[in-house]
């Protein structure tokens, strides 16, 4: 690469003549840096010095106080309890055994405690300030205060507490707070300079944790003296913070406490919708929990019980739980039918007691079969093959549609945690997922709600909502956000034939109300109020030829988790419709002999706001249910804790 | 002269190589490591834990990389300086679709052993290609207008996309690191002049334009620089890291507090503490002495790397080198400069010294090329 107007030995010069000038400019650049390190450091020493030792001024966070969070008539379900305590800063320790033993003869702690205390210092860096003692008594503040002197390095202070006046009522809907680990750090993607205060709380599921931004708020500073002990001598000055948002939620306390109580110890859950506008008035999930005990840290010991539970009451059923629907599907199939024109109102079709398709016999729970029955008959009775006959016509993809129109197998955006999306199958799905191909024994299965269709309470309680509006019924939770009312989201026209809708909904006003309905014996006794419905019993199992022939299991003589589900859903008053209501009681039996009493004690104490009158009842079961109330262990809602609307 | 022109019998070859292996740069990158190991150590309260024994183990491969790359050929990390510069400008634009996020920015790939921050590549792969155009362009033609923009383009492209992440520090080390290769293969002074100017009319464009739906950069960008000019304005946020380290060096004082003897209360909200802002740590332990004793490291490597640059005798070998010697210097002179309150907080580690994988990496891979260079420069 030789050039004939550059000499290569001139432009090499010119390459090293500038490198040497920009060697020089970063000489100069260093010699500036040694001359700052020189000017901090050794000039102005002593005033910084002065500033970090001696009388030294630190800026310190203060913690907002964390949003409160209300119930639809403004009951306060959360809120901050002033929590004295005391904090051992290693740094200002002279001698931590000296203190430990001092702090003993003084507060009468156990030698565990002490231990423990000397455990927790030393795991942490000199200059945490460490929550030793939660829930001091205010004579043990005093007791510290007036011996600080013996006290190096421990101090009294304030902070604020979450706690939950109702807890197991809303363990699930509301969640908890607790100590952010460093697990939420790496997780979450949050420089707010509060999450490094030690054991700082957040909110680690339900509304606490998906409303963190919204309820936690943001730190204060205050700017403080310090002597060279650390020990704070005055304050300067502060900037405030802002506290965090206050949030209603639509749930009614009195309810569900009500609903938890009457799904008692079961694994169980239930779910209330106001049709009109979408509110979740109850949502429960039992059993629950006390959510007071995580506010803190829960110890290893209760946080095994609780997740080793076969009742698993650390989940949230009603939206995380994803449970084969049963018959309770089979009014999706009847208006996918009805939608596209394959069956006729008045059309009757034979049940003889089993289908035969494809070399395989297909069971109606009803061994003898329904004779020549009708839509409104099929549902009445539940019967199966109607539906497998329906299924067929159909066919899995519009029913797959309609179900998807009717709410099963859609995530709602709800502030709660995992909330499940269920599973509404298609074709391609089982291709997708399974690598096998649909084959038609699948949608048989699917017509009556078993096989792959999978649904969470809260999307059958949606369902019965829009089946009883027509409208798309979307729930929502969150009824203020800092004292704004929440826009109700919209609730267009679901779009199906008025007659067909009436059909259906005339098919489950006769499952409560019918001579021969499969919830006649739970039904409301006064007609204005009666209410339409559907039970379903999901299989958990297959029952096997074998089975068959010797004569199926009982239900009972099953181990716990091989045993059915018992579904209810429905909504009342049949022809004003008010609330939807959704019950699955998992491993629970018969939809209509378990499932059923519970949702209609649920739904009648929704509307009327009160434990209801025995008048709702059929008169000859009426000292059984007085007797069923009478046990309920309730935790009433006092009038005087309601205060206006909300802060 | 290109690598073809000299005698191919000059060049040490097989285990000859061994012995021309740069010592005095070998001994100040592992003294300058290990000044880092000590304080994440004690930054960590005097625990290998979290961060020290990783470090450790970083650099530990990062130097074999470097042996590595160091006895491979100089000419062939020239022919592939083009295919380097591609496949970081690829993983920079892969950043822009599946780059994982990570205190307000986007600049990592997962990659699941590892997350590898392409931007920093690119410091040392735009280098590596301005060496070899420079190697490669007649030499009467490096002023020339049309010459001049090529090598500006090829600099301002991943510059774009590193301001895109947004990572202000790593933009700017990418775009003076290229500048100075320009300017040490002898691009007209006139050039430089002129983009003095138009650097000037940027920033008044930049601070013209904020709060309208134009301005260029983020709102904390701003914020930084505001509290740079007046860190009293926002004690809490970016204004209280500078103050606190301003503190810190200042208790360090003379000779310091001692190792693991400083307090760092102060410094306790610093999310940076082991990274950006390890310096201070350094300065308040062991003081000016300190301080002005790894500085003095630093210069030592860029005086040695210096005299390696003007050693080599082929055109890319001495660009390279003095192009990676500048960016080495800027890391630690932008670190410096933003701790001790010279320049706005822009995000530059310590080199070395500070907690991260592919700074490090780069570095070690960066100092095998420099390696390379003077190994099989001819004798």
């Amino acid at each position: 690469m030789k050039d004939r107007e550059f000499d290569p030995a001139l432009s090499a010069k010119s390459m090293v003549r500038r490198g040497v000038l920009i060697f020089a400019l970063q000489g100069i650049f260093v010699a500036g840096l040694a001359a700052r390190m020189r000017f901090l450091q050794i000039d102005q020493a002593d005033q910084f010095r002065l500033l970090a030792e001696e009388n030294r001024v630190n800026v310190r966070l203060v913690p907002p106080s964390r949003g409160l969070v209300y119930d639809r008539h403004g009951l306060l379900i959360a809120e901050n309890v002033q929590n004295y305590r005391a904090i051992i800063i290693r740094e200002d320790v002279e001698d931590l055994e000296i203190l430990l033993n001092n702090l003993q003869t003084l507060l009468k702690i156990s030698d565990d405690k002490k231990r423990f205390i000397k455990k927790l210092v030393l795991k942490h860096s000199p200059f945490v300030p460490i929550t030793v003692l939660n829930n001091l008594s205010w004579s043990n503040v005093a007791k510290i205060s007036a011996n600080a002197p013996v006290l190096h390095g421990l101090t009294a202070d304030v902070g604020l507490n979450r706690h939950y006046p109702r807890g197991a009522d809303y363990a699930h809907v509301l969640g908890y707070v607790g100590p952010v680990s460093d697990f939420d750090l790496l997780k979450r993607d949050d420089n707010d300079p509060l999450l490094k205060i030690p054991r700082f709380q957040i909110g680690k599921t339900g509304v606490e944790a998906k409303l963190e931004s919204v309820l936690r708020g943001s730190a204060g500073t205050k700017r403080i003296e310090v002597n060279a002990k650390g020990r704070v001598i005055r304050e300067l000055s502060r900037q405030e913070g802002l506290s965090g948002k206050s949030v209603q939620l639509t749930i009614d306390t009195g309810l569900q406490n009500f609903t938890l109580a009457r799904l008692g110890k079961k694994s169980a859950s239930a779910v209330v919708l106001d049709i009109n506008n979408g509110d979740l008035m109850s949502m429960a999930s039992s059993p629950s929990f006390n959510t007071n005990l995580f506010v803190e840290g829960i110890s290893t010991n209760d946080y095994a019980a609780l997740r080793d539970n076969e009742y698993r009451p650390l989940a949230d059923k009603s939206v995380q739980g994803i449970y084969p629907p049963g018959s309770t599907f089979k009014m999706v199939v009847a208006l996918a039918a009805l939608d596209n024109g394959l069956v006729k109102s008045n059309e009757k079709i034979r049940c003889q007691g089993h289908m035969e398709f494809a070399n395989r016999k297909f069971h109606c729970w009803k061994r003898l079969g329904h004779e020549e029955i009708t839509l409104t008959e099929a549902l009445e009775q539940s019967c199966d093959v109607f539906f497998y006959e329906l299924a067929l016509r159909v066919g899995i993809e519009k029913i797959t549609q309609m179900a998807k129109r009717l709410g099963i197998g859609i995530k709602y955006d709800l502030p709660l945690s995992g909330v499940a999306r269920g599973l509404s199958p298609t074709k391609n799905w089982k291709l997708k997922t399974q690598g096998e191909s649909w084959v038609l024994g699948d949608t048989l299965n699917v017509g009556i709600g078993q096989g792959y269709v999978l649904a969470s309470p809260l999307q059958l309680a949606v369902m019965a909502a829009r089946i009883a509006s027509g409208k798309v019924v979307e729930p929502r939770i969150v009824k203020r956000l800092d004292g704004v009312e929440q826009q109700i989201l919209s609730q267009s026209e679901i779009g199906i034939d008025l007659s067909a809708l009436r059909l259906v909904r005339s098919g489950m006003y006769d499952v409560s109300n019918g001579e021969n309905g499969t919830a006649r014996a739970s039904k409301i006794a006064l007609n204005e109020i009666a209410m339409s419905a559907k039970t379903g019993t999901s299989q958990v199992r297959n029952i096997t030829k074998k089975e068959r022939e010797t004569g199926v299991i009982a239900n009972e003589d099953l181990p716990y988790n091989r045993r059915d589900h018992a579904l209810f859903v429905g909504f009342a008053p049949y022809d004003r419709p008010k609330y939807a209501i959704a019950v699955v009681v998992e491993h629970g039996g018969g939809g209509s002999k378990v499932a059923a009493p519970i949702a209609r004690d649920i739904m009648l104490r929704a509307l009327y706001g009160d434990i209801p009158p025995l008048e709702a009842y059929p008169e000859e079961q009426r000292s059984k249910i007085a007797k069923r109330f009478k046990d309920l262990e309730l935790n009433p809602v006092s009038k005087a804790n309601l205060s206006k609307g909300n802060a | 002269m290109s690598y073809l022109d000299y005698s191919v019998r000059r060049i040490p070859t097989g285990f000859q190589r061994l012995a021309y292996i740069n010592i005095p740069i070998i001994v100040l990158l592992i003294v300058i490591a290990s000044i880092g190991f000590m304080m994440l150590f004690s930054v960590a309260g005097g625990s290998a834990e979290p961060w020290a024994k990783v470090q450790m183990t970083r650099f530990s491969i990062g130097f074999a990389m470097m042996l590595v790359i160091a006895f491979i050929p100089i000419w062939f990390w020239r022919n592939i300086s083009g295919l380097a510069y591609f496949i970081s400008l690829a993983l920079l634009v892969l950043v822009e679709f599946f780059g994982v996020s990570g205190m307000g920015a986007v600049r990592w790939l997962d990659l699941g052993f590892m997350r590898l921050q392409p931007s920093e590549l690119m410091k040392v792969t735009v280098i590596m290609l301005l060496a070899s155009y420079y190697d490669w362009l007649p030499r009467n033609k490096v002023s020339n207008i049309f010459w001049v923009i090529v090598p500006l383009f090829l600099i301002f492209l991943p510059c774009f996309l590193v301001i895109r992440q947004p990572d202000l520090g790593t933009a700017l080390l990418i775009l003076l690191g290229g500048l100075s290769i320009m300017f040490v293969a002898g691009v007209s002074w006139y050039y430089f002049a002129i983009s003095g100017l138009g650097i000037f009319f940027f920033l008044f464009l930049i601070f013209y334009l904020r709060g309208t739906e134009f301005q260029f950069l983020k709102d904390y960008q701003y914020r930084r620089i505001d509290t740079f000019l007046d860190p009293a304005s926002d004690p809490l946020g970016a204004g209280y890291h500078i103050t606190q380290s301003k503190i810190a060096l200042g208790s360090g004082g003379f000779s310091g507090r001692g190792f693991m003897q400083g307090t760092q209360s102060r410094l306790n909200f610093l999310p940076e503490k082991h990274t950006d802002f390890i310096f201070t740590t350094l300065a308040e332990e062991f003081g000016f002495i300190g301080g002005i004793s790894l500085l003095c490291l630093y210069f030592l490597l860029i005086i040695f790397c210096g005299i390696v640059a003007l050693a080599c005798r082929d055109r890319y070998s001495g660009l390279v080198v003095s192009g990676i010697t500048m960016t080495f210097f800027l890391y630690f002179a932008v670190n410096m400069a933003m701790v001790m309150g010279l320049a706005p907080v822009v995000g530059v580690p310590l080199p070395l010294v500070s907690y991260g994988g592919s700074a490090l990496f780069v570095l070690m891979m960066a100092f095998g090329l420099i390696q390379s260079a003077d190994i099989h420069r001819a004798r």
